[in-house]
């Protein structure tokens, strides 16, 4: 089966005044379908710009990217889009939901952007809300929302239309043990039950001790890549 | 309605009313700046419709009919024969509302005290209801029976010049059709009153046949003028006469008083420097309101970008908002801008500035007049233009790299 993710010899390079800051080096990494991984390492290691990468975010100094069998470091800004809006979706550390848009509007976001008539926009986000814990509180807003609520409904938006890959930057972070531990539950269940590939970047041990394969980075370079039984 | 446009409606409409303060403060700057426009469209074209009625109801008409050479030299010798059967047929369609034929030469008019310069006017007082102000003009004594009758209208303003009075007689010298001295004593039948006052010094009125007898016309006639039932769609109406009275001069209000059309065109400059003046102010707060909002919002459309949103979109969600603002503030503007002129429906009274409104030939008191057309243009122009100046705006919505907006605090 085609891999989700395929990374060859990916750098990435910023320029932060005449200074260049090597934030990837080479990277290559294949990411089987339905795949659970994390990428650990300290700050700076790369974590985050290999997921932004991955995610069609930003583009790759050099090297290959190519996802769900497209390749995306050269893609048109256009069909980029296109490309996350219909396979990709994403969980933020800082939950990035729409502020004016309730949890259910949230979920039905993407789908209303896909063209998805009202009705079943509306059942798939009830359904979504319900599974992640948060029946009863679709018609609130963000603002009314505890920070574990907002990352589950941040989680509901990004598997509800059941993407290739789900990309999930730090979504612990700002959670504490318990809601996290339910999070990573969530997240386990939604990759079994319906194949989606996940690809973490965290400094949690949680999230690692949830992960079946490790991928540690150091100054922008894979240092460690490993399988491992899973805590759930 | 698709469901991505339904989408940024939603999001336009609600995030206008994250910052209530701020959407109010631009509307109401949108809503001031409509409501200026409309409303000083309204006080102007008033101004000039009031002008132009006067003028035509001044004895011009929409049309008038010479000799040729009269209105170069307005004397007894270029008066012309009464109408004939085509031109009077002409005459009497519905393209015609009112015709009078008159004479009109310079005259001087004596009392025993003054004498004045005066045009004299003579008359046929059913022909000139409906088309001139003096039938109704009339303040003191009576106004004139038939053609027959020699009794003499004068304005009140000449009356007290000559220091005579109604019931009084005066002498009327004029140039006869033999070239001989034409001169008569006449009683003053009628006094009235006009606006501008230099009417009421210009012009003094007998009838047709009495002015006829004593310039030896005997039929002859200076002119012919009408009124048709709208002054702007005389055309048609013009050629048809050119065509019944050959060899005569026909014209009309457009070049009898070409000033008139010169201060319509030049109050439609105007206007539209007063519009282009108020949008200009409207659209800098327009245009901060939206990039203080699109620069607060920049990880939002980070995120609608990561989303899969694509950037053609974010720019249709900043319009979709500057569109909801100036709908609502042209609903507003237009609104109050209709309660304003309805409330001067009844006239803006300037009868403290009478003196220096009569010199330029307005009247005190101004009946506004709304056109469609300038209520369009103003609408269209905030309309047009306002979505134009959001495009900046937009653009700066939509040009960040997804990665950029998101990692922005």
């Amino acid at each position: 089966m085609e891999p989700t993710v395929v990374c060859r010899k990916v750098s990435k390079v910023y320029r932060q005044d005449s200074v260049a800051v090597h934030a990837l080096v080479d990277v290559d990494l294949v990411i089987p379908r339905q795949d659970f991984l994390c990428l650990y390492g300290p700050s700076g290691s790369g974590k985050t710009t290999l997921l932004n990468l991955i995610g069609g975010l930003d583009r790759p100094t050099s090297g290959e990217i190519i996802v769900d069998g497209q390749r995306i470091d050269d893609m048109e800004s256009g069909a980029l889009a296109h490309l996350r809006l219909h396979r990709i979706g994403f969980v933020f550390q800082a939950y990035n939901l729409i502020p004016v848009l309730t949890a259910r509007e949230n979920v039905e976001f993407v789908m209303q952007l896909q063209g998805v008539p009202a009705a079943e926009r509306r059942r798939k986000a009830l359904e979504i809300l319900a599974e992640v814990g948060l029946e009863g509180l679709a018609d609130r807003r963000p603002a009314e929302l505890s920070g574990g609520q907002q990352q589950r409904v941040a989680v509901a938006r990004a598997i509800v239309s059941e993407p290739a890959l789900v990309l999930a930057d730090e979504p612990t972070a700002n959670l504490d043990s318990k809601t996290a531990e339910n999070l990573m539950q969530l997240l386990v269940h939604m990759n079994r039950e319906h194949g989606v590939t996940f690809v973490f970047s965290t400094h949690d041990r949680l999230v690692m001790d949830f992960s079946r394969r490790l991928i540690g980075l150091r100054d922008g370079r894979i240092v460690e890549d490993r399988r491992r039984e899973a805590a759930a | 309605m698709s469901s991505t446009v339904r989408l940024l409606a939603v999001l336009a409409w609600r995030n206008l009313w994250r910052h209530p303060g701020r959407t109010g403060a631009i509307l109401f700057a949108l809503a001031l700046g409509v409501w200026s426009m409309v409303s000083l469209a309204g006080l102007t074209r008033g101004v000039l419709e009031s002008q132009l009625e006067r003028a035509i109801a001044n004895l011009t008409g929409h049309v008038q009919i010479h000799a040729p050479g009269y209105r170069d030299d307005p004397v007894v010798e270029h008066s012309m024969p009464p109408p004939g059967p085509e031109l009077r047929a002409a005459l009497a369609t519905d393209a015609v509302s009112a015709w009078a034929a008159r004479v009109r030469v310079p005259a001087i008019v004596v009392s025993e005290r003054e004498s004045a310069a005066v045009t004299l006017v003579g008359i046929d007082p059913a022909q000139e209801r409906g088309l001139s102000f003096i039938p109704d003009a009339v303040v003191a004594g009576r106004y004139l029976e038939s053609a027959d009758d020699a009794g003499l209208l004068i304005g009140r303003k000449l009356a007290e010049r000559l220091e005579t009075r109604l019931g009084w007689r005066v002498v009327l010298m004029s140039e006869g059709a033999d070239d001989e001295l034409a001169d008569r004593g006449v009683r003053i039948v009628g006094v009235f009153d006009a606006e501008p006052e230099a009417i009421e010094t210009s012009y003094v009125f007998v009838g047709r046949r009495a002015a006829q007898q004593m310039l030896r016309l005997g039929e002859r006639i200076s002119e012919i003028a009408l009124v048709a039932p709208e002054r702007n769609r005389i055309q048609g109406l013009l050629e048809r006469l050119r065509a019944a009275a050959p060899g005569l001069d026909v014209r009309p209000w457009t070049e009898i008083e070409p000033l008139l059309v010169l201060t319509e065109e030049l109050s439609n400059v105007v206007l539209v420097i007063w519009y282009l003046i108020v949008f200009t102010a409207m659209s800098f707060g327009l245009v901060n309101t939206l990039l203080m909002a699109v620069f607060e919002r920049t990880r939002e459309f980070g995120l609608f970008q990561a989303l899969g949103m694509r950037p053609q979109l974010i720019v249709g969600q900043v319009l979709g908002e500057s569109l909801i603002l100036i709908a609502l503030g042209l609903a507003l503007g237009n609104a109050a801008a209709t309660l304003t002129l309805r409330w001067l429906e009844g006239g803006l009274d300037l009868s403290a500035f009478a003196e220096g409104f009569e010199m330029v030939g307005y009247s005190p008191v101004l009946y506004p007049e709304v056109a469609a057309s300038d209520v369009l243009v103003a609408n269209l122009l905030v309309l047009v233009l306002g979505l134009i100046a959001s495009l900046y705006p937009a653009w700066r919505a939509a040009r960040h790299v997804p990665v950029q907006a998101l990692t922005r605090t």
